[in-house]
């Protein structure tokens, strides 16, 4: 080994504490990196792959009953390479041992060979072959503790039958396994179950008949044109308006995670390499400065300016490796523990759950670039520096008077407050920049903070203010309206409210959203809507009520009249106003008047399904009863879908502060420490000098930590600033379609946000202080500066 | 007189230090004869360790010419200065200048693994007497032990020219003597031509040649015909 590299090690190990803080946030960095890039790539892939293999189709429509001879029409047009028709449905499932039911959504599988699209994969078992028999898809089954040959009952279009498990199975089509009015996968109350086709057209009268079709188009397609199209033809059939895979909920979720993780990548390890290249470039200038004789001696004695150049960039090399190697470590757990939580919630067939090597050298030349970055200034420096030059003592800086001087001495500021604010005067970019990091590192807490908060308001108005229901009874068909006095006669009912369902296309010039309508009663107790401020909102009669993101995207505000094509019940077109918008955060909600819409169809009242408030001493009978009457499709239970949705966000968010809440301290810890080593290194003899004109440790300690924790102070608005920005870009993100997340910051967000970084920035400094007690004043007046 | 290591011809150097201009040097005509231990003598700023850093190919003339043997300094790039350093000059700094985090044999290393034909670490080591302090970090050494293993590792690369500014500056009289009599010692083992500057008129006595500065001009040179040995002098 070259004597100049041992003299790199040993600069290293001396530096090791500093350089460890810089590789920590580095790290962050790399672990984020590895883990958002390692999973997008590991997602992508393997949903394409899934895709690829089972031929996952492209355009989903369903109907009411279309004729199997309209398929070589459909076949036909454009674009549309293979097509599934088949018939599908709810059924109310009976699990042996459990007083609750289920929900099952029935798949008819082809006689003769496997589907053309779609195509489930064989978990265990076999595909049925006779009558009676199902394969459930495998999540459903081990949740219920179902094995091939185990039996339970179903009631199918109102006729309940025995069904037998003959094999379980996983779908391209339910990666994200959605049941009917669920909010998260529940595989204990949902389940889709796989039937030979002859059984499921004699269960739902589709003898020649299908209502579910799935096409696969050809490349290059314009998807509108095919949907269009289908739309036409299955409009006389009860066409309920075709969709493309973008409002295919198990892939529109499976997609808005990858574009997430690619979010993710882009955004957030930059912010940690920019810091981690001001704390190198920080770092490594004090060090040049410091071995200013050392490096006119390497010239000298004939090092050239590249040597000494790389040199220097190599000692930023190794706080890089060690911020790679920390950054790999953490980032291949952190991406274990993200696949878990992918194996939790989506059902792939096959893991392609491993970072590729790319992914560790994408963030390991992330790293590299950016410490090679932070460091080229002074290890440029380094190389210019003429030898002669750099053998003199350099130049004490220079301070200058300026306004703020006269304004300090008409303040009567002590001389120690006066050395502080000089400093950070006299270094404006400097202190600056780690103002900018440590108001990062306050932005970090409150970004994520806020997070728990937004969940908080959610759920309140969600399921406390607008779904107070305890379960919803969904009815195969609409049923008169006297359903709701048998529902209400059932044992354990306390009250019972009915709600209406209706699918339609709404339109606004050229814009259009498919919805599902709910038509309720005006002042509903238990489903209600609710405006912002708390109010119960209501349809009015003849008009419609919007939530804020759809009126948005349609682009109507109250008073606008919206073209609404009802694709049920007699399938007309309306206008009709705009009454109201409310802010909601699931889905896109529209609403109306159920006196009004039953009119605009001309029949009496009807009700699709009914909310119902129970008692809980009595619940088990209640459920026992509804898994038998043929009407209920399926029995939705909002207290356990509450109690899941809390349970799993509140882990995430206790997961997602402790990582944002580290990163933070690390930050902190990188910058503060790092900050108050250099002002030590700098300020050694004025700071002894101090000491022996008689002033005491605590007051030259001080000077060295009110540098820092003012910077740190000042550095709070800032950073409540970008954390709120943060925050924001981050409700924008994260809302979609199926979500919208409120942006609630609250004012304790951001005192635990500067209370944090606060205690983290006076340990650092308390760190370095105790450094500076140590100190051999005599020792350190004796060093040539 | 044997061929000059170093001639000089109407030398100046001029720093402009924010307005204020200062003439280091103001035409210096010079021959300094290879083999020969030459000390330059002068008060403060007369331009001594000027002369010094343009001989060695640390700094650049404002005007005038410089070769070392018959490489013109003043014609070189910053890349051939480094080379020409690397190949035929050993420095000796007041303060050593020694790297802290290496010991005395990598001290002396630094200049071995760079250098075309250097003598083994450790050799040069012997050479100076520290033998058995080559494994020992500078701070774990006296400052006369410490400007032996500058020393060392100044002559390690066997230089064609030694170039000493103060060395010893910040020494007591009997370590000053200890590292004088090792430059006495290669001088006069390796014909190695040595340049020592100092404001120790004592030391003159062990030169060759005495070169007298005065405000950044040689004022006289002076030829000892009888040279004492370090062990001899003192102050």
């Amino acid at each position: 080994m070259q004597a100049l590299d041992r003299k790199l090690l040993r600069d290293f190990k001396r530096l090791w504490v500093q350089a460890l803080a810089i590789a920590m946030v580095l790290a962050c960095g790399v672990s984020i990196l590895l883990t958002a890039v390692g999973m997008y790539q590991a997602l992508q892939g393997t949903q394409e792959a899934y895709y690829g293999r089972n031929r996952f189709a492209d355009v989903f429509a369903t109907a009411r009953r279309a004729p199997v001879s309209l398929l070589p029409e459909i076949a036909a047009v454009e674009g549309v390479l293979a097509l599934e028709a088949r018939v599908s449905g709810f059924a109310n499932l009976d699990m042996p041992g459990r007083a609750k039911g289920a929900v099952g959504r029935i798949l008819s599988l082809p006689e003769s060979g496997p589907p053309q699209l779609n195509l489930p994969v064989l978990r265990s078992g076999h595909w049925p072959q006779l009558p009676g028999e199902v394969a459930v898809n495998a999540p459903f089954a081990l949740a219920n503790g179902l094995v091939p040959g185990d039996r339970f009952l179903a009631t199918l279009d109102g006729r309940q039958r025995q069904l037998t498990v003959t094999g379980t199975a996983l779908s391209p089509e339910f990666i994200y396994t959605l049941g009917p009015g669920a909010l998260m996968p529940d595989n204990l109350s949902f389940g889709v179950l796989w039937m030979l086709r002859e059984e499921a057209e004699a269960a739902y009268d589709m003898a020649g008949a299908f209502n579910d079709l799935t096409l696969k188009t050809a490349r290059g397609v314009q998807e509108e044109e095919v949907i269009a199209r289908l739309d036409e033809l299955l409009e006389p059939y009860g066409g309920q308006g075709a969709v493309g895979r973008a409002q295919h909920s198990s892939h529109a979720i499976v997609d808005a995670e990858i574009s997430q993780m690619k979010g993710t990548a882009m955004v957030l390890p930059p912010i940690f390499f920019g810091i981690s290249a001001f704390l190198v470039s920080m770092v490594m200038s004090r060090i040049v400065a410091l071995e200013r004789s050392e490096i006119g001696l390497l010239k000298a004695v004939g090092y050239s300016d590249a040597e000494v150049c790389l040199h220097y960039l190599m000692l930023a090399a190794l706080v890089a490796l060690a911020g790679i190697a920390i950054g790999w470590a953490a980032g291949t757990w952190l991406a274990q523990l993200l696949a878990r939580q992918y194996a939790f919630y989506f059902d792939f067939p096959f893991l392609i759950y491993r970072v590729s090597p790319w992914a560790y050298a994408l963030s390991a030349l992330a790293a590299l670039l950016t410490t090679t970055a932070g460091a080229a200034r002074a290890a440029l420096r380094a190389a210019r520096l003429a030898p002669a030059v750099a053998m003199q003592p350099p130049a004490p800086p220079r301070f200058k008077h300026s306004a703020a001087d006269r304004l300090m001495r008409r303040l009567r500021l002590s001389q120690p407050v006066i050395m502080i604010l000089r400093s950070l005067l006299r270094w404006p970019l400097r202190s600056a920049m780690t103002g900018l990091g440590l108001a990062l590192a306050v932005a970090s807490v409150v970004a994520s903070s806020f997070f728990a908060d937004a969940l908080d308001e959610i759920m309140d108005t969600a399921f406390y203010q607008s779904n107070r229901q305890d379960a919803v009874v969904m009815f195969t068909d609409d049923q008169p309206e006297r359903v709701l006095e048998e529902i209400r006669a059932l044992p354990g009912v306390l009250q019972a409210e009915g709600q209406q369902y209706a699918a339609a296309i709404l339109r606004h010039g050229p814009r259009m959203k498919r919805v599902t309508i709910e038509a309720r009663v005006p002042d509903p107790d238990l489903s209600r809507v609710v405006a912002s401020d708390g109010s119960v909102a209501n349809a009015g009669p003849g008009g419609i009520l919007l939530s804020e993101r759809l009126a948005e995207q349609l682009g109507a505000v109250p008073g606008t009249l919206v073209e609404v094509q009802f694709t049920s019940g007699r399938r007309e077109t309306r206008q009709l106003p705009v009454t109201g918008t409310v802010k909601q955060y699931f889905g896109l909600g529209a609403y109306m008047d159920h006196a009004s819409l039953n009119a605009l169809f001309r029949q009496a009242p009807q009700y699709s399904a009914a909310s119902i408030a129970i008692d809980p001493s009595r619940q088990d009978a209640l459920f026992t009863r509804l898994k038998a009457l043929p009407a209920v499709a399926g029995v939705p239970v909002m207290t356990d879908m509450r109690r899941s949705f809390r349970e799993v966000i509140a882990q995430q968010v206790i997961v997602m502060n402790m990582v944002y809440i580290t990163i933070a301290v690390l930050i902190t810890i990188g910058v503060a420490y790092n900050g108050a080593r250099i002002q030590l290194s700098e300020r050694a003899r004025e700071l002894a000098s101090l000491r022996i004109l008689g002033f005491s440790r605590r007051e030259v300690s001080f000077i060295l930590a009110g540098e820092m924790m003012l910077l740190a102070v000042l550095a709070q608005p800032p950073g409540w600033l970008i954390g709120a920005a943060i925050a924001r870009l981050a409700v924008e993100n994260f809302s979609s379609d199926v979500y919208t997340i409120p942006l609630v910051l609250e004012p304790a967000a951001f005192a635990g946000a500067s209370l944090i970084v606060l205690a983290a920035a006076l340990c650092s400094v308390l760190i370095v202080r105790r450094r500076l007690d140590r100190m051999d004043l005599v020792a350190v007046m004796k060093t040539r500066e | 007189m044997a061929d000059p290591v170093f001639t000089m011809k109407g030398v100046t150097k001029v720093y402009d230090t924010g307005g204020a201009k200062v003439h280091a040097l103001a035409g210096v005509d010079l021959e300094l004869p290879g083999g020969e231990l030459a000390v330059l003598l002068g008060p403060s700023g007369s331009g001594k360790s000027t002369l010094l850093n343009i001989l060695g190919g640390l700094d650049h003339v404002t005007d005038g010419r410089v070769w070392f043997r018959d490489l013109e300094l003043t014609a070189m790039r910053d890349r051939e200065l480094t080379r020409y350093r690397r190949d035929h000059v050993g420095f000796i700094f007041q303060f050593y200048n020694l790297v802290p985090s290496l010991t005395a044999r990598e001290n002396v290393q630094l200049v071995t693994d760079v250098a075309r034909d250097p003598m083994p670490a450790a050799e040069a080591l012997e050479l100076v007497g520290l033998g058995h302090r080559m494994d020992h970090f500078p701070a774990e050494m006296s400052g006369g032990e410490q400007q032996r293993v500058a020393i060392a590792r100044a002559i390690a690369k066997r230089p064609g020219v030694l170039l000493c500014d103060e060395p010893t500056g910040a020494l007591d009289s009997k370590t000053g003597i200890q590292v004088l009599e090792a430059l006495h010692q290669i001088n006069r083992d390796f014909g190695t031509a040595t340049v020592v500057i100092t404001h120790n008129a004592d030391i003159q006595k062990i030169a060759h040649r005495v070169i007298y500065f005065q405000d950044g001009r040689i004022s006289r040179i002076q030829e000892n015909i009888e040279r004492l040995a370090p062990a001899d002098i003192s102050w």
